[in-house]
Protein backbone atom coordinates (compact mmCIF):
# COMPACT_ATOMS: atom_id res chain seq x y z
CA UNK A 1 0.00 0.00 0.00
CA UNK A 2 1.27 3.48 -0.89
CA UNK A 3 1.51 6.33 1.56
CA UNK A 4 -0.50 9.33 0.36
CA UNK A 5 0.76 12.86 0.86
CA UNK A 6 -0.44 16.37 0.09
CA UNK A 7 1.97 18.36 -2.06
CA UNK A 8 -0.13 21.41 -2.86
CA UNK A 9 -3.31 23.23 -1.98
CA UNK A 10 -5.28 26.25 -3.12
CA UNK A 11 -8.46 28.03 -2.16
CA UNK A 12 -10.83 30.71 -3.40
CA UNK A 13 -13.39 31.66 -0.80
CA UNK A 14 -15.31 34.40 0.94
CA UNK A 15 -12.43 34.92 3.38
CA UNK A 16 -9.70 35.19 0.73
CA UNK A 17 -8.88 34.53 -2.90
CA UNK A 18 -5.70 32.55 -2.21
CA UNK A 19 -3.99 30.79 0.69
CA UNK A 20 -2.10 33.92 1.83
CA UNK A 21 -5.28 35.97 2.15
CA UNK A 22 -7.10 33.06 3.77
CA UNK A 23 -4.28 32.46 6.26
CA UNK A 24 -4.58 36.04 7.50
CA UNK A 25 -8.39 35.86 7.70
CA UNK A 26 -8.27 32.58 9.61
CA UNK A 27 -5.82 33.97 12.14
CA UNK A 28 -7.71 37.23 12.55
CA UNK A 29 -11.12 35.57 12.75
CA UNK A 30 -12.54 37.50 9.80
CA UNK A 31 -16.10 36.79 8.70
CA UNK A 32 -16.88 36.59 4.98
CA UNK A 33 -20.65 36.81 5.46
CA UNK A 34 -22.91 39.54 4.09
CA UNK A 35 -26.47 40.21 3.04
CA UNK A 36 -27.48 39.68 -0.61
CA UNK A 37 -30.45 41.94 -1.33
CA UNK A 38 -31.16 40.08 -4.57
CA UNK A 39 -32.07 37.01 -2.54
CA UNK A 40 -34.66 38.96 -0.59
CA UNK A 41 -36.15 40.36 -3.81
CA UNK A 42 -36.22 36.84 -5.24
CA UNK A 43 -38.23 35.52 -2.29
CA UNK A 44 -35.69 34.14 0.15
CA UNK A 45 -36.53 33.91 3.82
CA UNK A 46 -32.87 34.78 4.54
CA UNK A 47 -30.58 36.84 2.30
CA UNK A 48 -27.45 35.94 4.26
CA UNK A 49 -24.57 34.44 2.28
CA UNK A 50 -20.81 34.24 1.97
CA UNK A 51 -19.74 37.05 -0.35
CA UNK A 52 -17.53 35.70 -3.13
CA UNK A 53 -16.34 37.77 -6.14
CA UNK A 54 -16.15 36.02 -9.48
CA UNK A 55 -12.67 36.01 -10.99
CA UNK A 56 -12.06 37.62 -14.38
CA UNK A 57 -10.51 34.84 -16.45
CA UNK A 58 -10.47 36.62 -19.83
CA UNK A 59 -6.71 37.00 -19.80
CA UNK A 60 -6.01 33.52 -18.45
CA UNK A 61 -8.25 31.27 -20.51
CA UNK A 62 -9.24 31.06 -24.15
CA UNK A 63 -12.87 31.59 -25.13
CA UNK A 64 -13.63 27.90 -25.57
CA UNK A 65 -12.06 27.08 -22.20
CA UNK A 66 -14.06 29.85 -20.56
CA UNK A 67 -17.56 29.54 -21.90
CA UNK A 68 -18.19 26.05 -20.56
CA UNK A 69 -16.97 27.03 -17.14
CA UNK A 70 -19.79 27.81 -14.74
CA UNK A 71 -19.41 29.96 -11.67
CA UNK A 72 -18.22 27.10 -9.45
CA UNK A 73 -15.87 26.01 -12.23
CA UNK A 74 -14.24 29.44 -12.22
CA UNK A 75 -13.62 29.18 -8.49
CA UNK A 76 -12.32 25.64 -8.93
CA UNK A 77 -9.98 26.79 -11.70
CA UNK A 78 -8.50 29.48 -9.44
CA UNK A 79 -8.07 27.10 -6.50
CA UNK A 80 -6.57 24.38 -8.70
CA UNK A 81 -4.20 26.76 -10.45
CA UNK A 82 -2.89 27.85 -7.06
CA UNK A 83 -2.62 24.25 -5.83
CA UNK A 84 -0.69 23.16 -8.93
CA UNK A 85 1.69 26.13 -8.66
CA UNK A 86 2.11 25.30 -5.01
CA UNK A 87 2.91 21.67 -5.93
CA UNK A 88 5.22 22.81 -8.76
CA UNK A 89 3.28 20.78 -11.28
CA UNK A 90 3.21 22.45 -14.69
CA UNK A 91 1.27 21.81 -17.90
CA UNK A 92 4.12 19.76 -19.32
CA UNK A 93 4.00 17.39 -16.36
CA UNK A 94 0.21 17.13 -16.64
CA UNK A 95 0.50 16.39 -20.34
CA UNK A 96 3.02 13.62 -19.81
CA UNK A 97 1.62 11.87 -16.73
CA UNK A 98 -1.67 10.25 -15.83
CA UNK A 99 -2.81 12.83 -13.31
CA UNK A 100 -6.43 12.40 -12.22
CA UNK A 101 -9.17 14.66 -10.94
CA UNK A 102 -11.95 13.93 -8.43
CA UNK A 103 -13.97 16.96 -7.43
CA UNK A 104 -17.03 17.46 -5.31
CA UNK A 105 -20.00 19.33 -6.75
CA UNK A 106 -23.71 18.81 -6.24
CA UNK A 107 -25.55 21.52 -8.17
CA UNK A 108 -25.48 23.67 -11.28
CA UNK A 109 -28.63 25.66 -10.60
CA UNK A 110 -27.66 28.94 -12.24
CA UNK A 111 -26.61 27.42 -15.56
CA UNK A 112 -29.69 25.17 -15.74
CA UNK A 113 -32.15 27.93 -14.86
CA UNK A 114 -30.60 30.52 -17.18
CA UNK A 115 -30.59 28.10 -20.11
CA UNK A 116 -34.22 27.20 -19.54
CA UNK A 117 -35.17 30.87 -19.23
CA UNK A 118 -33.73 31.40 -22.74
CA UNK A 119 -35.62 28.42 -24.16
CA UNK A 120 -38.88 29.54 -22.55
CA UNK A 121 -38.47 33.03 -23.98
CA UNK A 122 -37.23 32.10 -27.47
CA UNK A 123 -39.04 28.74 -27.81
CA UNK A 124 -35.86 27.44 -29.42
CA UNK A 125 -33.10 25.41 -27.74
CA UNK A 126 -30.59 26.61 -30.36
CA UNK A 127 -30.60 30.02 -28.69
CA UNK A 128 -28.94 28.61 -25.58
CA UNK A 129 -25.50 28.47 -27.21
CA UNK A 130 -22.77 25.91 -26.84
CA UNK A 131 -21.37 26.67 -23.37
CA UNK A 132 -24.49 25.98 -21.36
CA UNK A 133 -24.44 22.19 -21.48
CA UNK A 134 -20.91 22.10 -20.05
CA UNK A 135 -21.95 24.46 -17.27
CA UNK A 136 -25.21 22.62 -16.57
CA UNK A 137 -24.01 19.11 -15.83
CA UNK A 138 -23.11 18.15 -12.31
CA UNK A 139 -19.69 17.10 -13.56
CA UNK A 140 -19.05 20.63 -14.85
CA UNK A 141 -15.95 21.13 -12.74
CA UNK A 142 -14.17 17.90 -13.63
CA UNK A 143 -15.13 18.05 -17.32
CA UNK A 144 -13.81 21.58 -17.66
CA UNK A 145 -10.68 21.34 -15.53
CA UNK A 146 -9.66 18.04 -17.10
CA UNK A 147 -9.63 19.69 -20.53
CA UNK A 148 -8.03 22.96 -19.38
CA UNK A 149 -5.25 21.15 -17.52
CA UNK A 150 -4.95 18.26 -20.05
CA UNK A 151 -5.55 15.61 -17.39
CA UNK A 152 -5.18 11.98 -18.36
CA UNK A 153 -6.01 10.03 -15.21
CA UNK A 154 -9.24 9.32 -13.37
CA UNK A 155 -11.87 11.96 -14.10
CA UNK A 156 -15.26 12.25 -12.44
CA UNK A 157 -17.35 14.26 -10.02
CA UNK A 158 -18.46 13.19 -6.60
CA UNK A 159 -21.88 14.30 -5.41
CA UNK A 160 -22.25 13.59 -1.73
CA UNK A 161 -24.18 16.67 -0.61
CA UNK A 162 -22.22 18.69 1.94
CA UNK A 163 -19.62 15.94 2.23
CA UNK A 164 -18.79 15.98 -1.52
CA UNK A 165 -15.43 17.71 -1.16
CA UNK A 166 -14.36 15.46 1.69
CA UNK A 167 -15.37 12.26 -0.12
CA UNK A 168 -13.42 13.43 -3.19
CA UNK A 169 -10.25 13.59 -1.09
CA UNK A 170 -11.10 10.25 0.50
CA UNK A 171 -11.59 8.57 -2.87
CA UNK A 172 -8.39 10.08 -4.26
CA UNK A 173 -6.60 8.79 -1.18
CA UNK A 174 -7.91 5.25 -1.75
CA UNK A 175 -6.91 5.24 -5.43
CA UNK A 176 -3.36 6.36 -4.68
CA UNK A 177 -3.06 4.06 -1.68
CA UNK A 178 -3.95 1.11 -3.90
CA UNK A 179 -1.46 2.13 -6.55
CA UNK A 180 -4.04 2.94 -9.21
CA UNK A 181 -3.04 6.61 -9.48
CA UNK A 182 0.10 8.55 -8.62
CA UNK A 183 -1.35 12.04 -8.45
CA UNK A 184 -4.97 13.13 -8.12
CA UNK A 185 -6.32 16.68 -8.01
CA UNK A 186 -9.07 16.62 -5.37
CA UNK A 187 -11.40 19.32 -4.17
CA UNK A 188 -14.84 20.75 -3.88
CA UNK A 189 -16.70 23.65 -5.49
CA UNK A 190 -19.87 25.49 -4.64
CA UNK A 191 -21.80 28.05 -6.70
CA UNK A 192 -22.85 31.24 -4.89
CA UNK A 193 -25.90 32.84 -6.47
CA UNK A 194 -29.55 33.45 -5.73
CA UNK A 195 -30.72 30.57 -7.92
CA UNK A 196 -28.66 27.96 -6.12
CA UNK A 197 -29.97 28.08 -2.59
CA UNK A 198 -33.69 28.86 -2.86
CA UNK A 199 -34.85 25.33 -2.15
CA UNK A 200 -32.41 25.06 0.74
CA UNK A 201 -33.80 28.32 2.14
CA UNK A 202 -37.28 26.85 1.70
CA UNK A 203 -36.78 24.30 4.46
CA UNK A 204 -35.88 27.00 6.97
CA UNK A 205 -32.28 25.88 7.40
CA UNK A 206 -30.72 29.34 7.15
CA UNK A 207 -30.00 31.84 9.89
CA UNK A 208 -32.24 34.92 9.76
CA UNK A 209 -29.97 37.14 11.83
CA UNK A 210 -29.93 39.56 8.88
CA UNK A 211 -29.29 42.68 10.95
CA UNK A 212 -25.89 41.30 11.96
CA UNK A 213 -24.61 39.24 9.01
CA UNK A 214 -21.14 38.67 10.44
CA UNK A 215 -22.58 37.36 13.70
CA UNK A 216 -25.07 35.04 12.00
CA UNK A 217 -22.89 31.95 11.60
CA UNK A 218 -22.29 30.91 15.21
CA UNK A 219 -21.52 27.19 15.44
CA UNK A 220 -21.78 25.71 18.94
CA UNK A 221 -23.27 28.92 20.36
CA UNK A 222 -26.47 28.60 22.38
CA UNK A 223 -28.18 31.28 20.27
CA UNK A 224 -27.41 29.84 16.82
CA UNK A 225 -30.43 29.85 14.55
CA UNK A 226 -29.30 28.16 11.37
CA UNK A 227 -26.53 28.01 8.79
CA UNK A 228 -25.36 30.66 6.35
CA UNK A 229 -24.80 29.36 2.80
CA UNK A 230 -21.51 30.18 1.14
CA UNK A 231 -19.16 28.85 -1.51
CA UNK A 232 -16.07 29.06 -3.70
CA UNK A 233 -13.65 26.21 -4.25
CA UNK A 234 -10.70 24.45 -2.68
CA UNK A 235 -8.18 22.03 -4.14
CA UNK A 236 -5.57 19.69 -2.71
CA UNK A 237 -2.99 17.78 -4.71
CA UNK A 238 -2.76 14.22 -3.46
CA UNK A 239 0.28 12.25 -4.45
CA UNK A 240 1.95 8.96 -3.63
CA UNK A 241 4.92 9.45 -1.35
CA UNK A 242 7.11 7.80 -3.99
CA UNK A 243 6.01 10.27 -6.65
CA UNK A 244 6.42 13.25 -4.32
CA UNK A 245 9.94 12.14 -3.41
CA UNK A 246 10.83 11.54 -7.04
CA UNK A 247 9.71 15.07 -7.93
CA UNK A 248 11.42 16.54 -4.89
CA UNK A 249 8.07 18.03 -3.88
CA UNK A 250 7.45 19.78 -0.58
CA UNK A 251 5.09 17.70 1.57
CA UNK A 252 2.45 19.53 3.60
CA UNK A 253 0.82 16.55 5.25
CA UNK A 254 -0.04 12.88 4.93
CA UNK A 255 -3.57 11.51 4.63
CA UNK A 256 -3.69 8.65 7.10
CA UNK A 257 -7.38 7.91 7.47
CA UNK A 258 -10.66 8.18 5.55
CA UNK A 259 -13.81 7.11 7.33
CA UNK A 260 -17.29 7.10 5.89
CA UNK A 261 -20.76 6.01 6.85
CA UNK A 262 -24.40 6.54 6.12
CA UNK A 263 -26.93 7.28 8.85
CA UNK A 264 -29.62 5.14 7.24
CA UNK A 265 -32.21 7.45 8.76
CA UNK A 266 -33.87 10.78 8.10
CA UNK A 267 -33.06 12.66 4.90
CA UNK A 268 -32.13 15.92 6.62
CA UNK A 269 -32.07 15.28 10.36
CA UNK A 270 -28.55 14.44 11.58
CA UNK A 271 -27.86 11.75 14.16
CA UNK A 272 -24.99 10.78 16.46
CA UNK A 273 -24.32 7.16 15.53
CA UNK A 274 -23.50 7.78 11.84
CA UNK A 275 -20.85 10.44 12.51
CA UNK A 276 -19.39 8.37 15.37
CA UNK A 277 -18.94 5.43 12.98
CA UNK A 278 -17.36 7.65 10.32
CA UNK A 279 -14.84 9.34 12.57
CA UNK A 280 -14.07 6.12 14.44
CA UNK A 281 -13.35 4.40 11.12
CA UNK A 282 -11.01 7.22 10.06
CA UNK A 283 -9.23 7.11 13.38
CA UNK A 284 -8.87 3.34 13.42
CA UNK A 285 -7.46 3.35 9.90
CA UNK A 286 -5.00 6.10 10.75
CA UNK A 287 -3.43 3.92 13.41
CA UNK A 288 -3.13 6.77 15.88
CA UNK A 289 -4.84 7.21 19.23
CA UNK A 290 -7.66 9.69 19.74
CA UNK A 291 -5.34 11.50 22.15
CA UNK A 292 -2.88 12.15 19.32
CA UNK A 293 -5.40 14.25 17.37
CA UNK A 294 -4.55 17.86 18.24
CA UNK A 295 -7.29 19.60 16.29
CA UNK A 296 -10.73 18.73 14.97
CA UNK A 297 -12.25 20.85 12.25
CA UNK A 298 -15.91 20.25 12.99
CA UNK A 299 -18.64 20.10 10.41
CA UNK A 300 -20.78 22.23 12.78
CA UNK A 301 -22.86 24.44 10.51
CA UNK A 302 -24.59 26.53 13.16
CA UNK A 303 -27.84 24.58 13.16
CA UNK A 304 -29.27 23.75 16.59
CA UNK A 305 -29.48 19.95 16.22
CA UNK A 306 -26.49 19.33 13.93
CA UNK A 307 -23.97 21.09 16.18
CA UNK A 308 -25.39 19.41 19.26
CA UNK A 309 -25.13 15.93 17.76
CA UNK A 310 -21.61 16.51 16.46
CA UNK A 311 -20.46 17.88 19.82
CA UNK A 312 -21.77 14.68 21.41
CA UNK A 313 -20.08 12.49 18.78
CA UNK A 314 -16.74 14.29 19.18
CA UNK A 315 -16.94 14.12 22.95
CA UNK A 316 -17.79 10.43 22.84
CA UNK A 317 -14.70 9.57 20.80
CA UNK A 318 -12.15 12.27 21.73
CA UNK A 319 -13.21 13.59 25.11
CA UNK A 320 -12.36 17.21 25.94
CA UNK A 321 -8.68 17.40 24.99
CA UNK A 322 -8.32 18.33 21.31
CA UNK A 323 -9.00 21.83 20.06
CA UNK A 324 -12.30 21.87 18.18
CA UNK A 325 -13.45 24.72 15.94
CA UNK A 326 -15.83 25.21 13.08
CA UNK A 327 -14.30 27.46 10.43
CA UNK A 328 -17.87 27.89 9.21
CA UNK A 329 -18.15 30.55 11.91
CA UNK A 330 -16.11 32.70 9.47
CA UNK A 331 -16.92 31.22 6.07
CA UNK A 332 -20.51 30.10 6.46
CA UNK A 333 -21.38 26.68 5.10
CA UNK A 334 -19.51 26.12 1.87
CA UNK A 335 -21.63 23.04 1.18
CA UNK A 336 -20.23 20.90 -1.69
CA UNK A 337 -16.90 22.68 -1.23
CA UNK A 338 -16.76 22.51 2.55
CA UNK A 339 -15.14 19.10 2.97
CA UNK A 340 -12.22 20.20 0.78
CA UNK A 341 -11.91 23.80 1.98
CA UNK A 342 -11.87 22.71 5.59
CA UNK A 343 -8.94 20.42 4.82
CA UNK A 344 -7.18 23.41 3.25
CA UNK A 345 -8.01 25.64 6.24
CA UNK A 346 -6.70 22.96 8.60
CA UNK A 347 -3.54 22.44 6.52
CA UNK A 348 -2.93 26.19 6.72
CA UNK A 349 -3.27 26.01 10.50
CA UNK A 350 -0.99 22.96 10.73
CA UNK A 351 1.64 24.63 8.53
CA UNK A 352 1.54 27.89 10.50
CA UNK A 353 1.09 26.35 13.98
CA UNK A 354 -2.17 27.95 15.07
CA UNK A 355 -5.81 27.08 15.56
CA UNK A 356 -8.21 29.61 14.05
CA UNK A 357 -10.85 30.93 16.40
CA UNK A 358 -14.42 29.71 16.43
CA UNK A 359 -15.85 33.21 16.17
CA UNK A 360 -19.29 34.19 17.48
CA UNK A 361 -19.21 31.59 20.25
CA UNK A 362 -20.44 33.66 23.16
CA UNK A 363 -22.50 31.18 25.14
CA UNK A 364 -21.63 27.51 24.68
CA UNK A 365 -24.55 25.15 25.16
CA UNK A 366 -24.67 22.07 27.35
CA UNK A 367 -22.83 19.90 24.79
CA UNK A 368 -20.30 22.33 23.34
CA UNK A 369 -19.28 23.34 26.88
CA UNK A 370 -17.65 19.92 27.18
CA UNK A 371 -15.36 20.60 24.20
CA UNK A 372 -12.14 22.62 23.99
CA UNK A 373 -13.32 25.35 21.58
CA UNK A 374 -11.03 28.41 21.34
CA UNK A 375 -12.66 31.73 20.50
CA UNK A 376 -9.32 33.51 19.96
CA UNK A 377 -6.46 32.31 17.70
CA UNK A 378 -4.37 29.77 19.55
CA UNK A 379 -0.66 29.42 18.78
CA UNK A 380 -0.03 25.69 18.99
CA UNK A 381 1.64 22.83 17.16
CA UNK A 382 -0.76 20.62 15.23
CA UNK A 383 0.69 17.22 14.44
CA UNK A 384 -2.54 15.58 13.42
CA UNK A 385 -6.05 16.81 12.69
CA UNK A 386 -9.41 15.34 11.81
CA UNK A 387 -12.01 16.98 9.61
CA UNK A 388 -15.66 15.95 9.58
CA UNK A 389 -18.18 16.50 6.81
CA UNK A 390 -21.80 15.42 6.88
CA UNK A 391 -24.52 15.80 4.27
CA UNK A 392 -28.21 15.36 3.49
CA UNK A 393 -29.20 11.75 3.17
CA UNK A 394 -26.98 10.98 6.13
CA UNK A 395 -23.70 10.78 4.22
CA UNK A 396 -20.68 11.18 6.50
CA UNK A 397 -16.98 11.57 5.74
CA UNK A 398 -14.03 11.99 8.08
CA UNK A 399 -10.41 12.53 7.14
CA UNK A 400 -7.35 12.30 9.36
CA UNK A 401 -4.23 14.15 8.26
CA UNK A 402 -0.88 14.21 9.99
CA UNK A 403 2.39 16.03 9.47
CA UNK A 404 4.68 13.99 7.27
CA UNK A 405 7.26 11.93 9.11
CA UNK A 406 9.70 10.02 6.83
CA UNK B 1 -28.91 48.00 -43.42
CA UNK B 2 -25.88 48.92 -45.49
CA UNK B 3 -23.28 46.25 -46.24
CA UNK B 4 -20.64 48.32 -44.44
CA UNK B 5 -22.80 48.29 -41.30
CA UNK B 6 -23.21 44.52 -41.56
CA UNK B 7 -19.44 44.09 -41.88
CA UNK B 8 -18.90 46.32 -38.86
CA UNK B 9 -21.43 44.45 -36.73
CA UNK B 10 -20.19 40.98 -37.74
CA UNK B 11 -16.55 41.90 -37.18
CA UNK B 12 -17.46 43.46 -33.87
CA UNK B 13 -19.03 40.26 -32.50
CA UNK B 14 -16.26 38.13 -33.95
CA UNK B 15 -13.68 40.28 -32.15
CA UNK B 16 -15.60 40.63 -28.90
CA UNK B 17 -17.25 37.24 -28.54
CA UNK B 18 -14.90 35.01 -30.54
CA UNK B 19 -11.79 36.98 -29.64
CA UNK B 20 -10.85 36.85 -33.33
CA UNK B 21 -7.87 38.82 -34.61
CA UNK B 22 -9.11 40.18 -37.91
CA UNK B 23 -6.29 42.58 -38.68
CA UNK B 24 -4.79 41.69 -42.03
CA UNK B 25 -7.52 39.13 -42.76
CA UNK B 26 -8.96 39.71 -46.25
CA UNK B 27 -12.63 39.44 -47.18
CA UNK B 28 -11.67 36.54 -49.41
CA UNK B 29 -10.01 34.58 -46.60
CA UNK B 30 -11.54 31.26 -45.61
CA UNK B 31 -14.08 32.09 -42.90
CA UNK B 32 -13.85 28.71 -41.13
CA UNK B 33 -10.08 28.39 -41.18
CA UNK B 34 -9.28 31.99 -40.26
CA UNK B 35 -11.52 31.72 -37.20
CA UNK B 36 -10.45 28.12 -36.46
CA UNK B 37 -14.10 27.19 -35.98
CA UNK B 38 -15.06 23.87 -34.45
CA UNK B 39 -18.52 22.32 -34.44
CA UNK B 40 -19.51 24.05 -31.19
CA UNK B 41 -18.58 27.49 -32.51
CA UNK B 42 -21.30 27.33 -35.17
CA UNK B 43 -23.87 26.91 -32.39
CA UNK B 44 -22.68 30.18 -30.87
CA UNK B 45 -22.57 31.94 -34.26
CA UNK B 46 -26.26 31.12 -34.75
CA UNK B 47 -27.03 32.77 -31.39
CA UNK B 48 -24.91 35.83 -32.18
CA UNK B 49 -26.57 36.29 -35.57
CA UNK B 50 -30.00 36.12 -33.94
CA UNK B 51 -29.03 38.61 -31.23
CA UNK B 52 -27.42 41.00 -33.69
CA UNK B 53 -29.64 40.78 -36.76
CA UNK B 54 -32.87 39.30 -35.44
CA UNK B 55 -33.15 36.19 -37.60
CA UNK B 56 -32.32 32.54 -36.95
CA UNK B 57 -29.89 30.94 -39.36
CA UNK B 58 -29.65 27.19 -39.63
CA UNK B 59 -26.46 25.27 -38.94
CA UNK B 60 -26.45 23.75 -42.43
CA UNK B 61 -26.41 27.21 -44.01
CA UNK B 62 -22.75 27.48 -43.03
CA UNK B 63 -21.96 24.86 -45.70
CA UNK B 64 -22.44 27.41 -48.47
CA UNK B 65 -20.28 29.99 -46.74
CA UNK B 66 -16.59 29.84 -47.62
CA UNK B 67 -15.14 33.33 -47.32
CA UNK B 68 -15.88 36.28 -45.04
CA UNK B 69 -17.49 37.90 -48.06
CA UNK B 70 -19.86 34.94 -48.32
CA UNK B 71 -20.86 35.41 -44.69
CA UNK B 72 -21.49 39.14 -45.07
CA UNK B 73 -23.51 38.46 -48.24
CA UNK B 74 -25.50 35.76 -46.51
CA UNK B 75 -26.39 38.13 -43.66
CA UNK B 76 -27.25 40.88 -46.15
CA UNK B 77 -29.57 38.70 -48.20
CA UNK B 78 -31.17 37.14 -45.14
CA UNK B 79 -31.96 40.56 -43.69
CA UNK B 80 -33.61 41.56 -46.95
CA UNK B 81 -35.64 38.34 -47.07
CA UNK B 82 -36.82 38.91 -43.51
CA UNK B 83 -37.65 42.55 -44.22
CA UNK B 84 -39.76 41.53 -47.20
CA UNK B 85 -41.71 38.89 -45.25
Amino acid sequence: MNRVVITGFGVYSCIGKNTDEVTKSLYDGVSGIGLDKKRKEYGYRSGLTGMVDRPDLKKQLKRRQRIGLGEQGEYAYMATLEALLHARIDLDFLDNNEVGILYGNDSCAKAVIEANDVVREKRDTAMVGSGSIFQSMNSTVTMNLSTIFKLKGINFTISGACASGSHSIGMGYLLIKQGLQKQVICGGAQEVNFYAMGSFDAIGAFSTREMEPQLASRPFDRDRDGLVPSGGAATVILESLESAKKRGAKIYGEVIGYGFSSNGGHISKPDVDGPVRSLSMALEQSNIQASEVDYINAHATSTPLGDQNEARAIHEVFGSKPFVTSTKSMTGHECWMAGASEIVYSLIMMKNSFVAPNINLENPDEDSRKLNIPTKPKETEINAFLSNSFGFGGTNSSLVIRKYYP
Amino acid sequence: MKRSEIIEKVNSFLIEEFEAELEGVSFEANFHEALELDSLDYVDLVVLVEHTFGFKMKGEEFKSIHSFNDFYDFINSSIQVHQNV
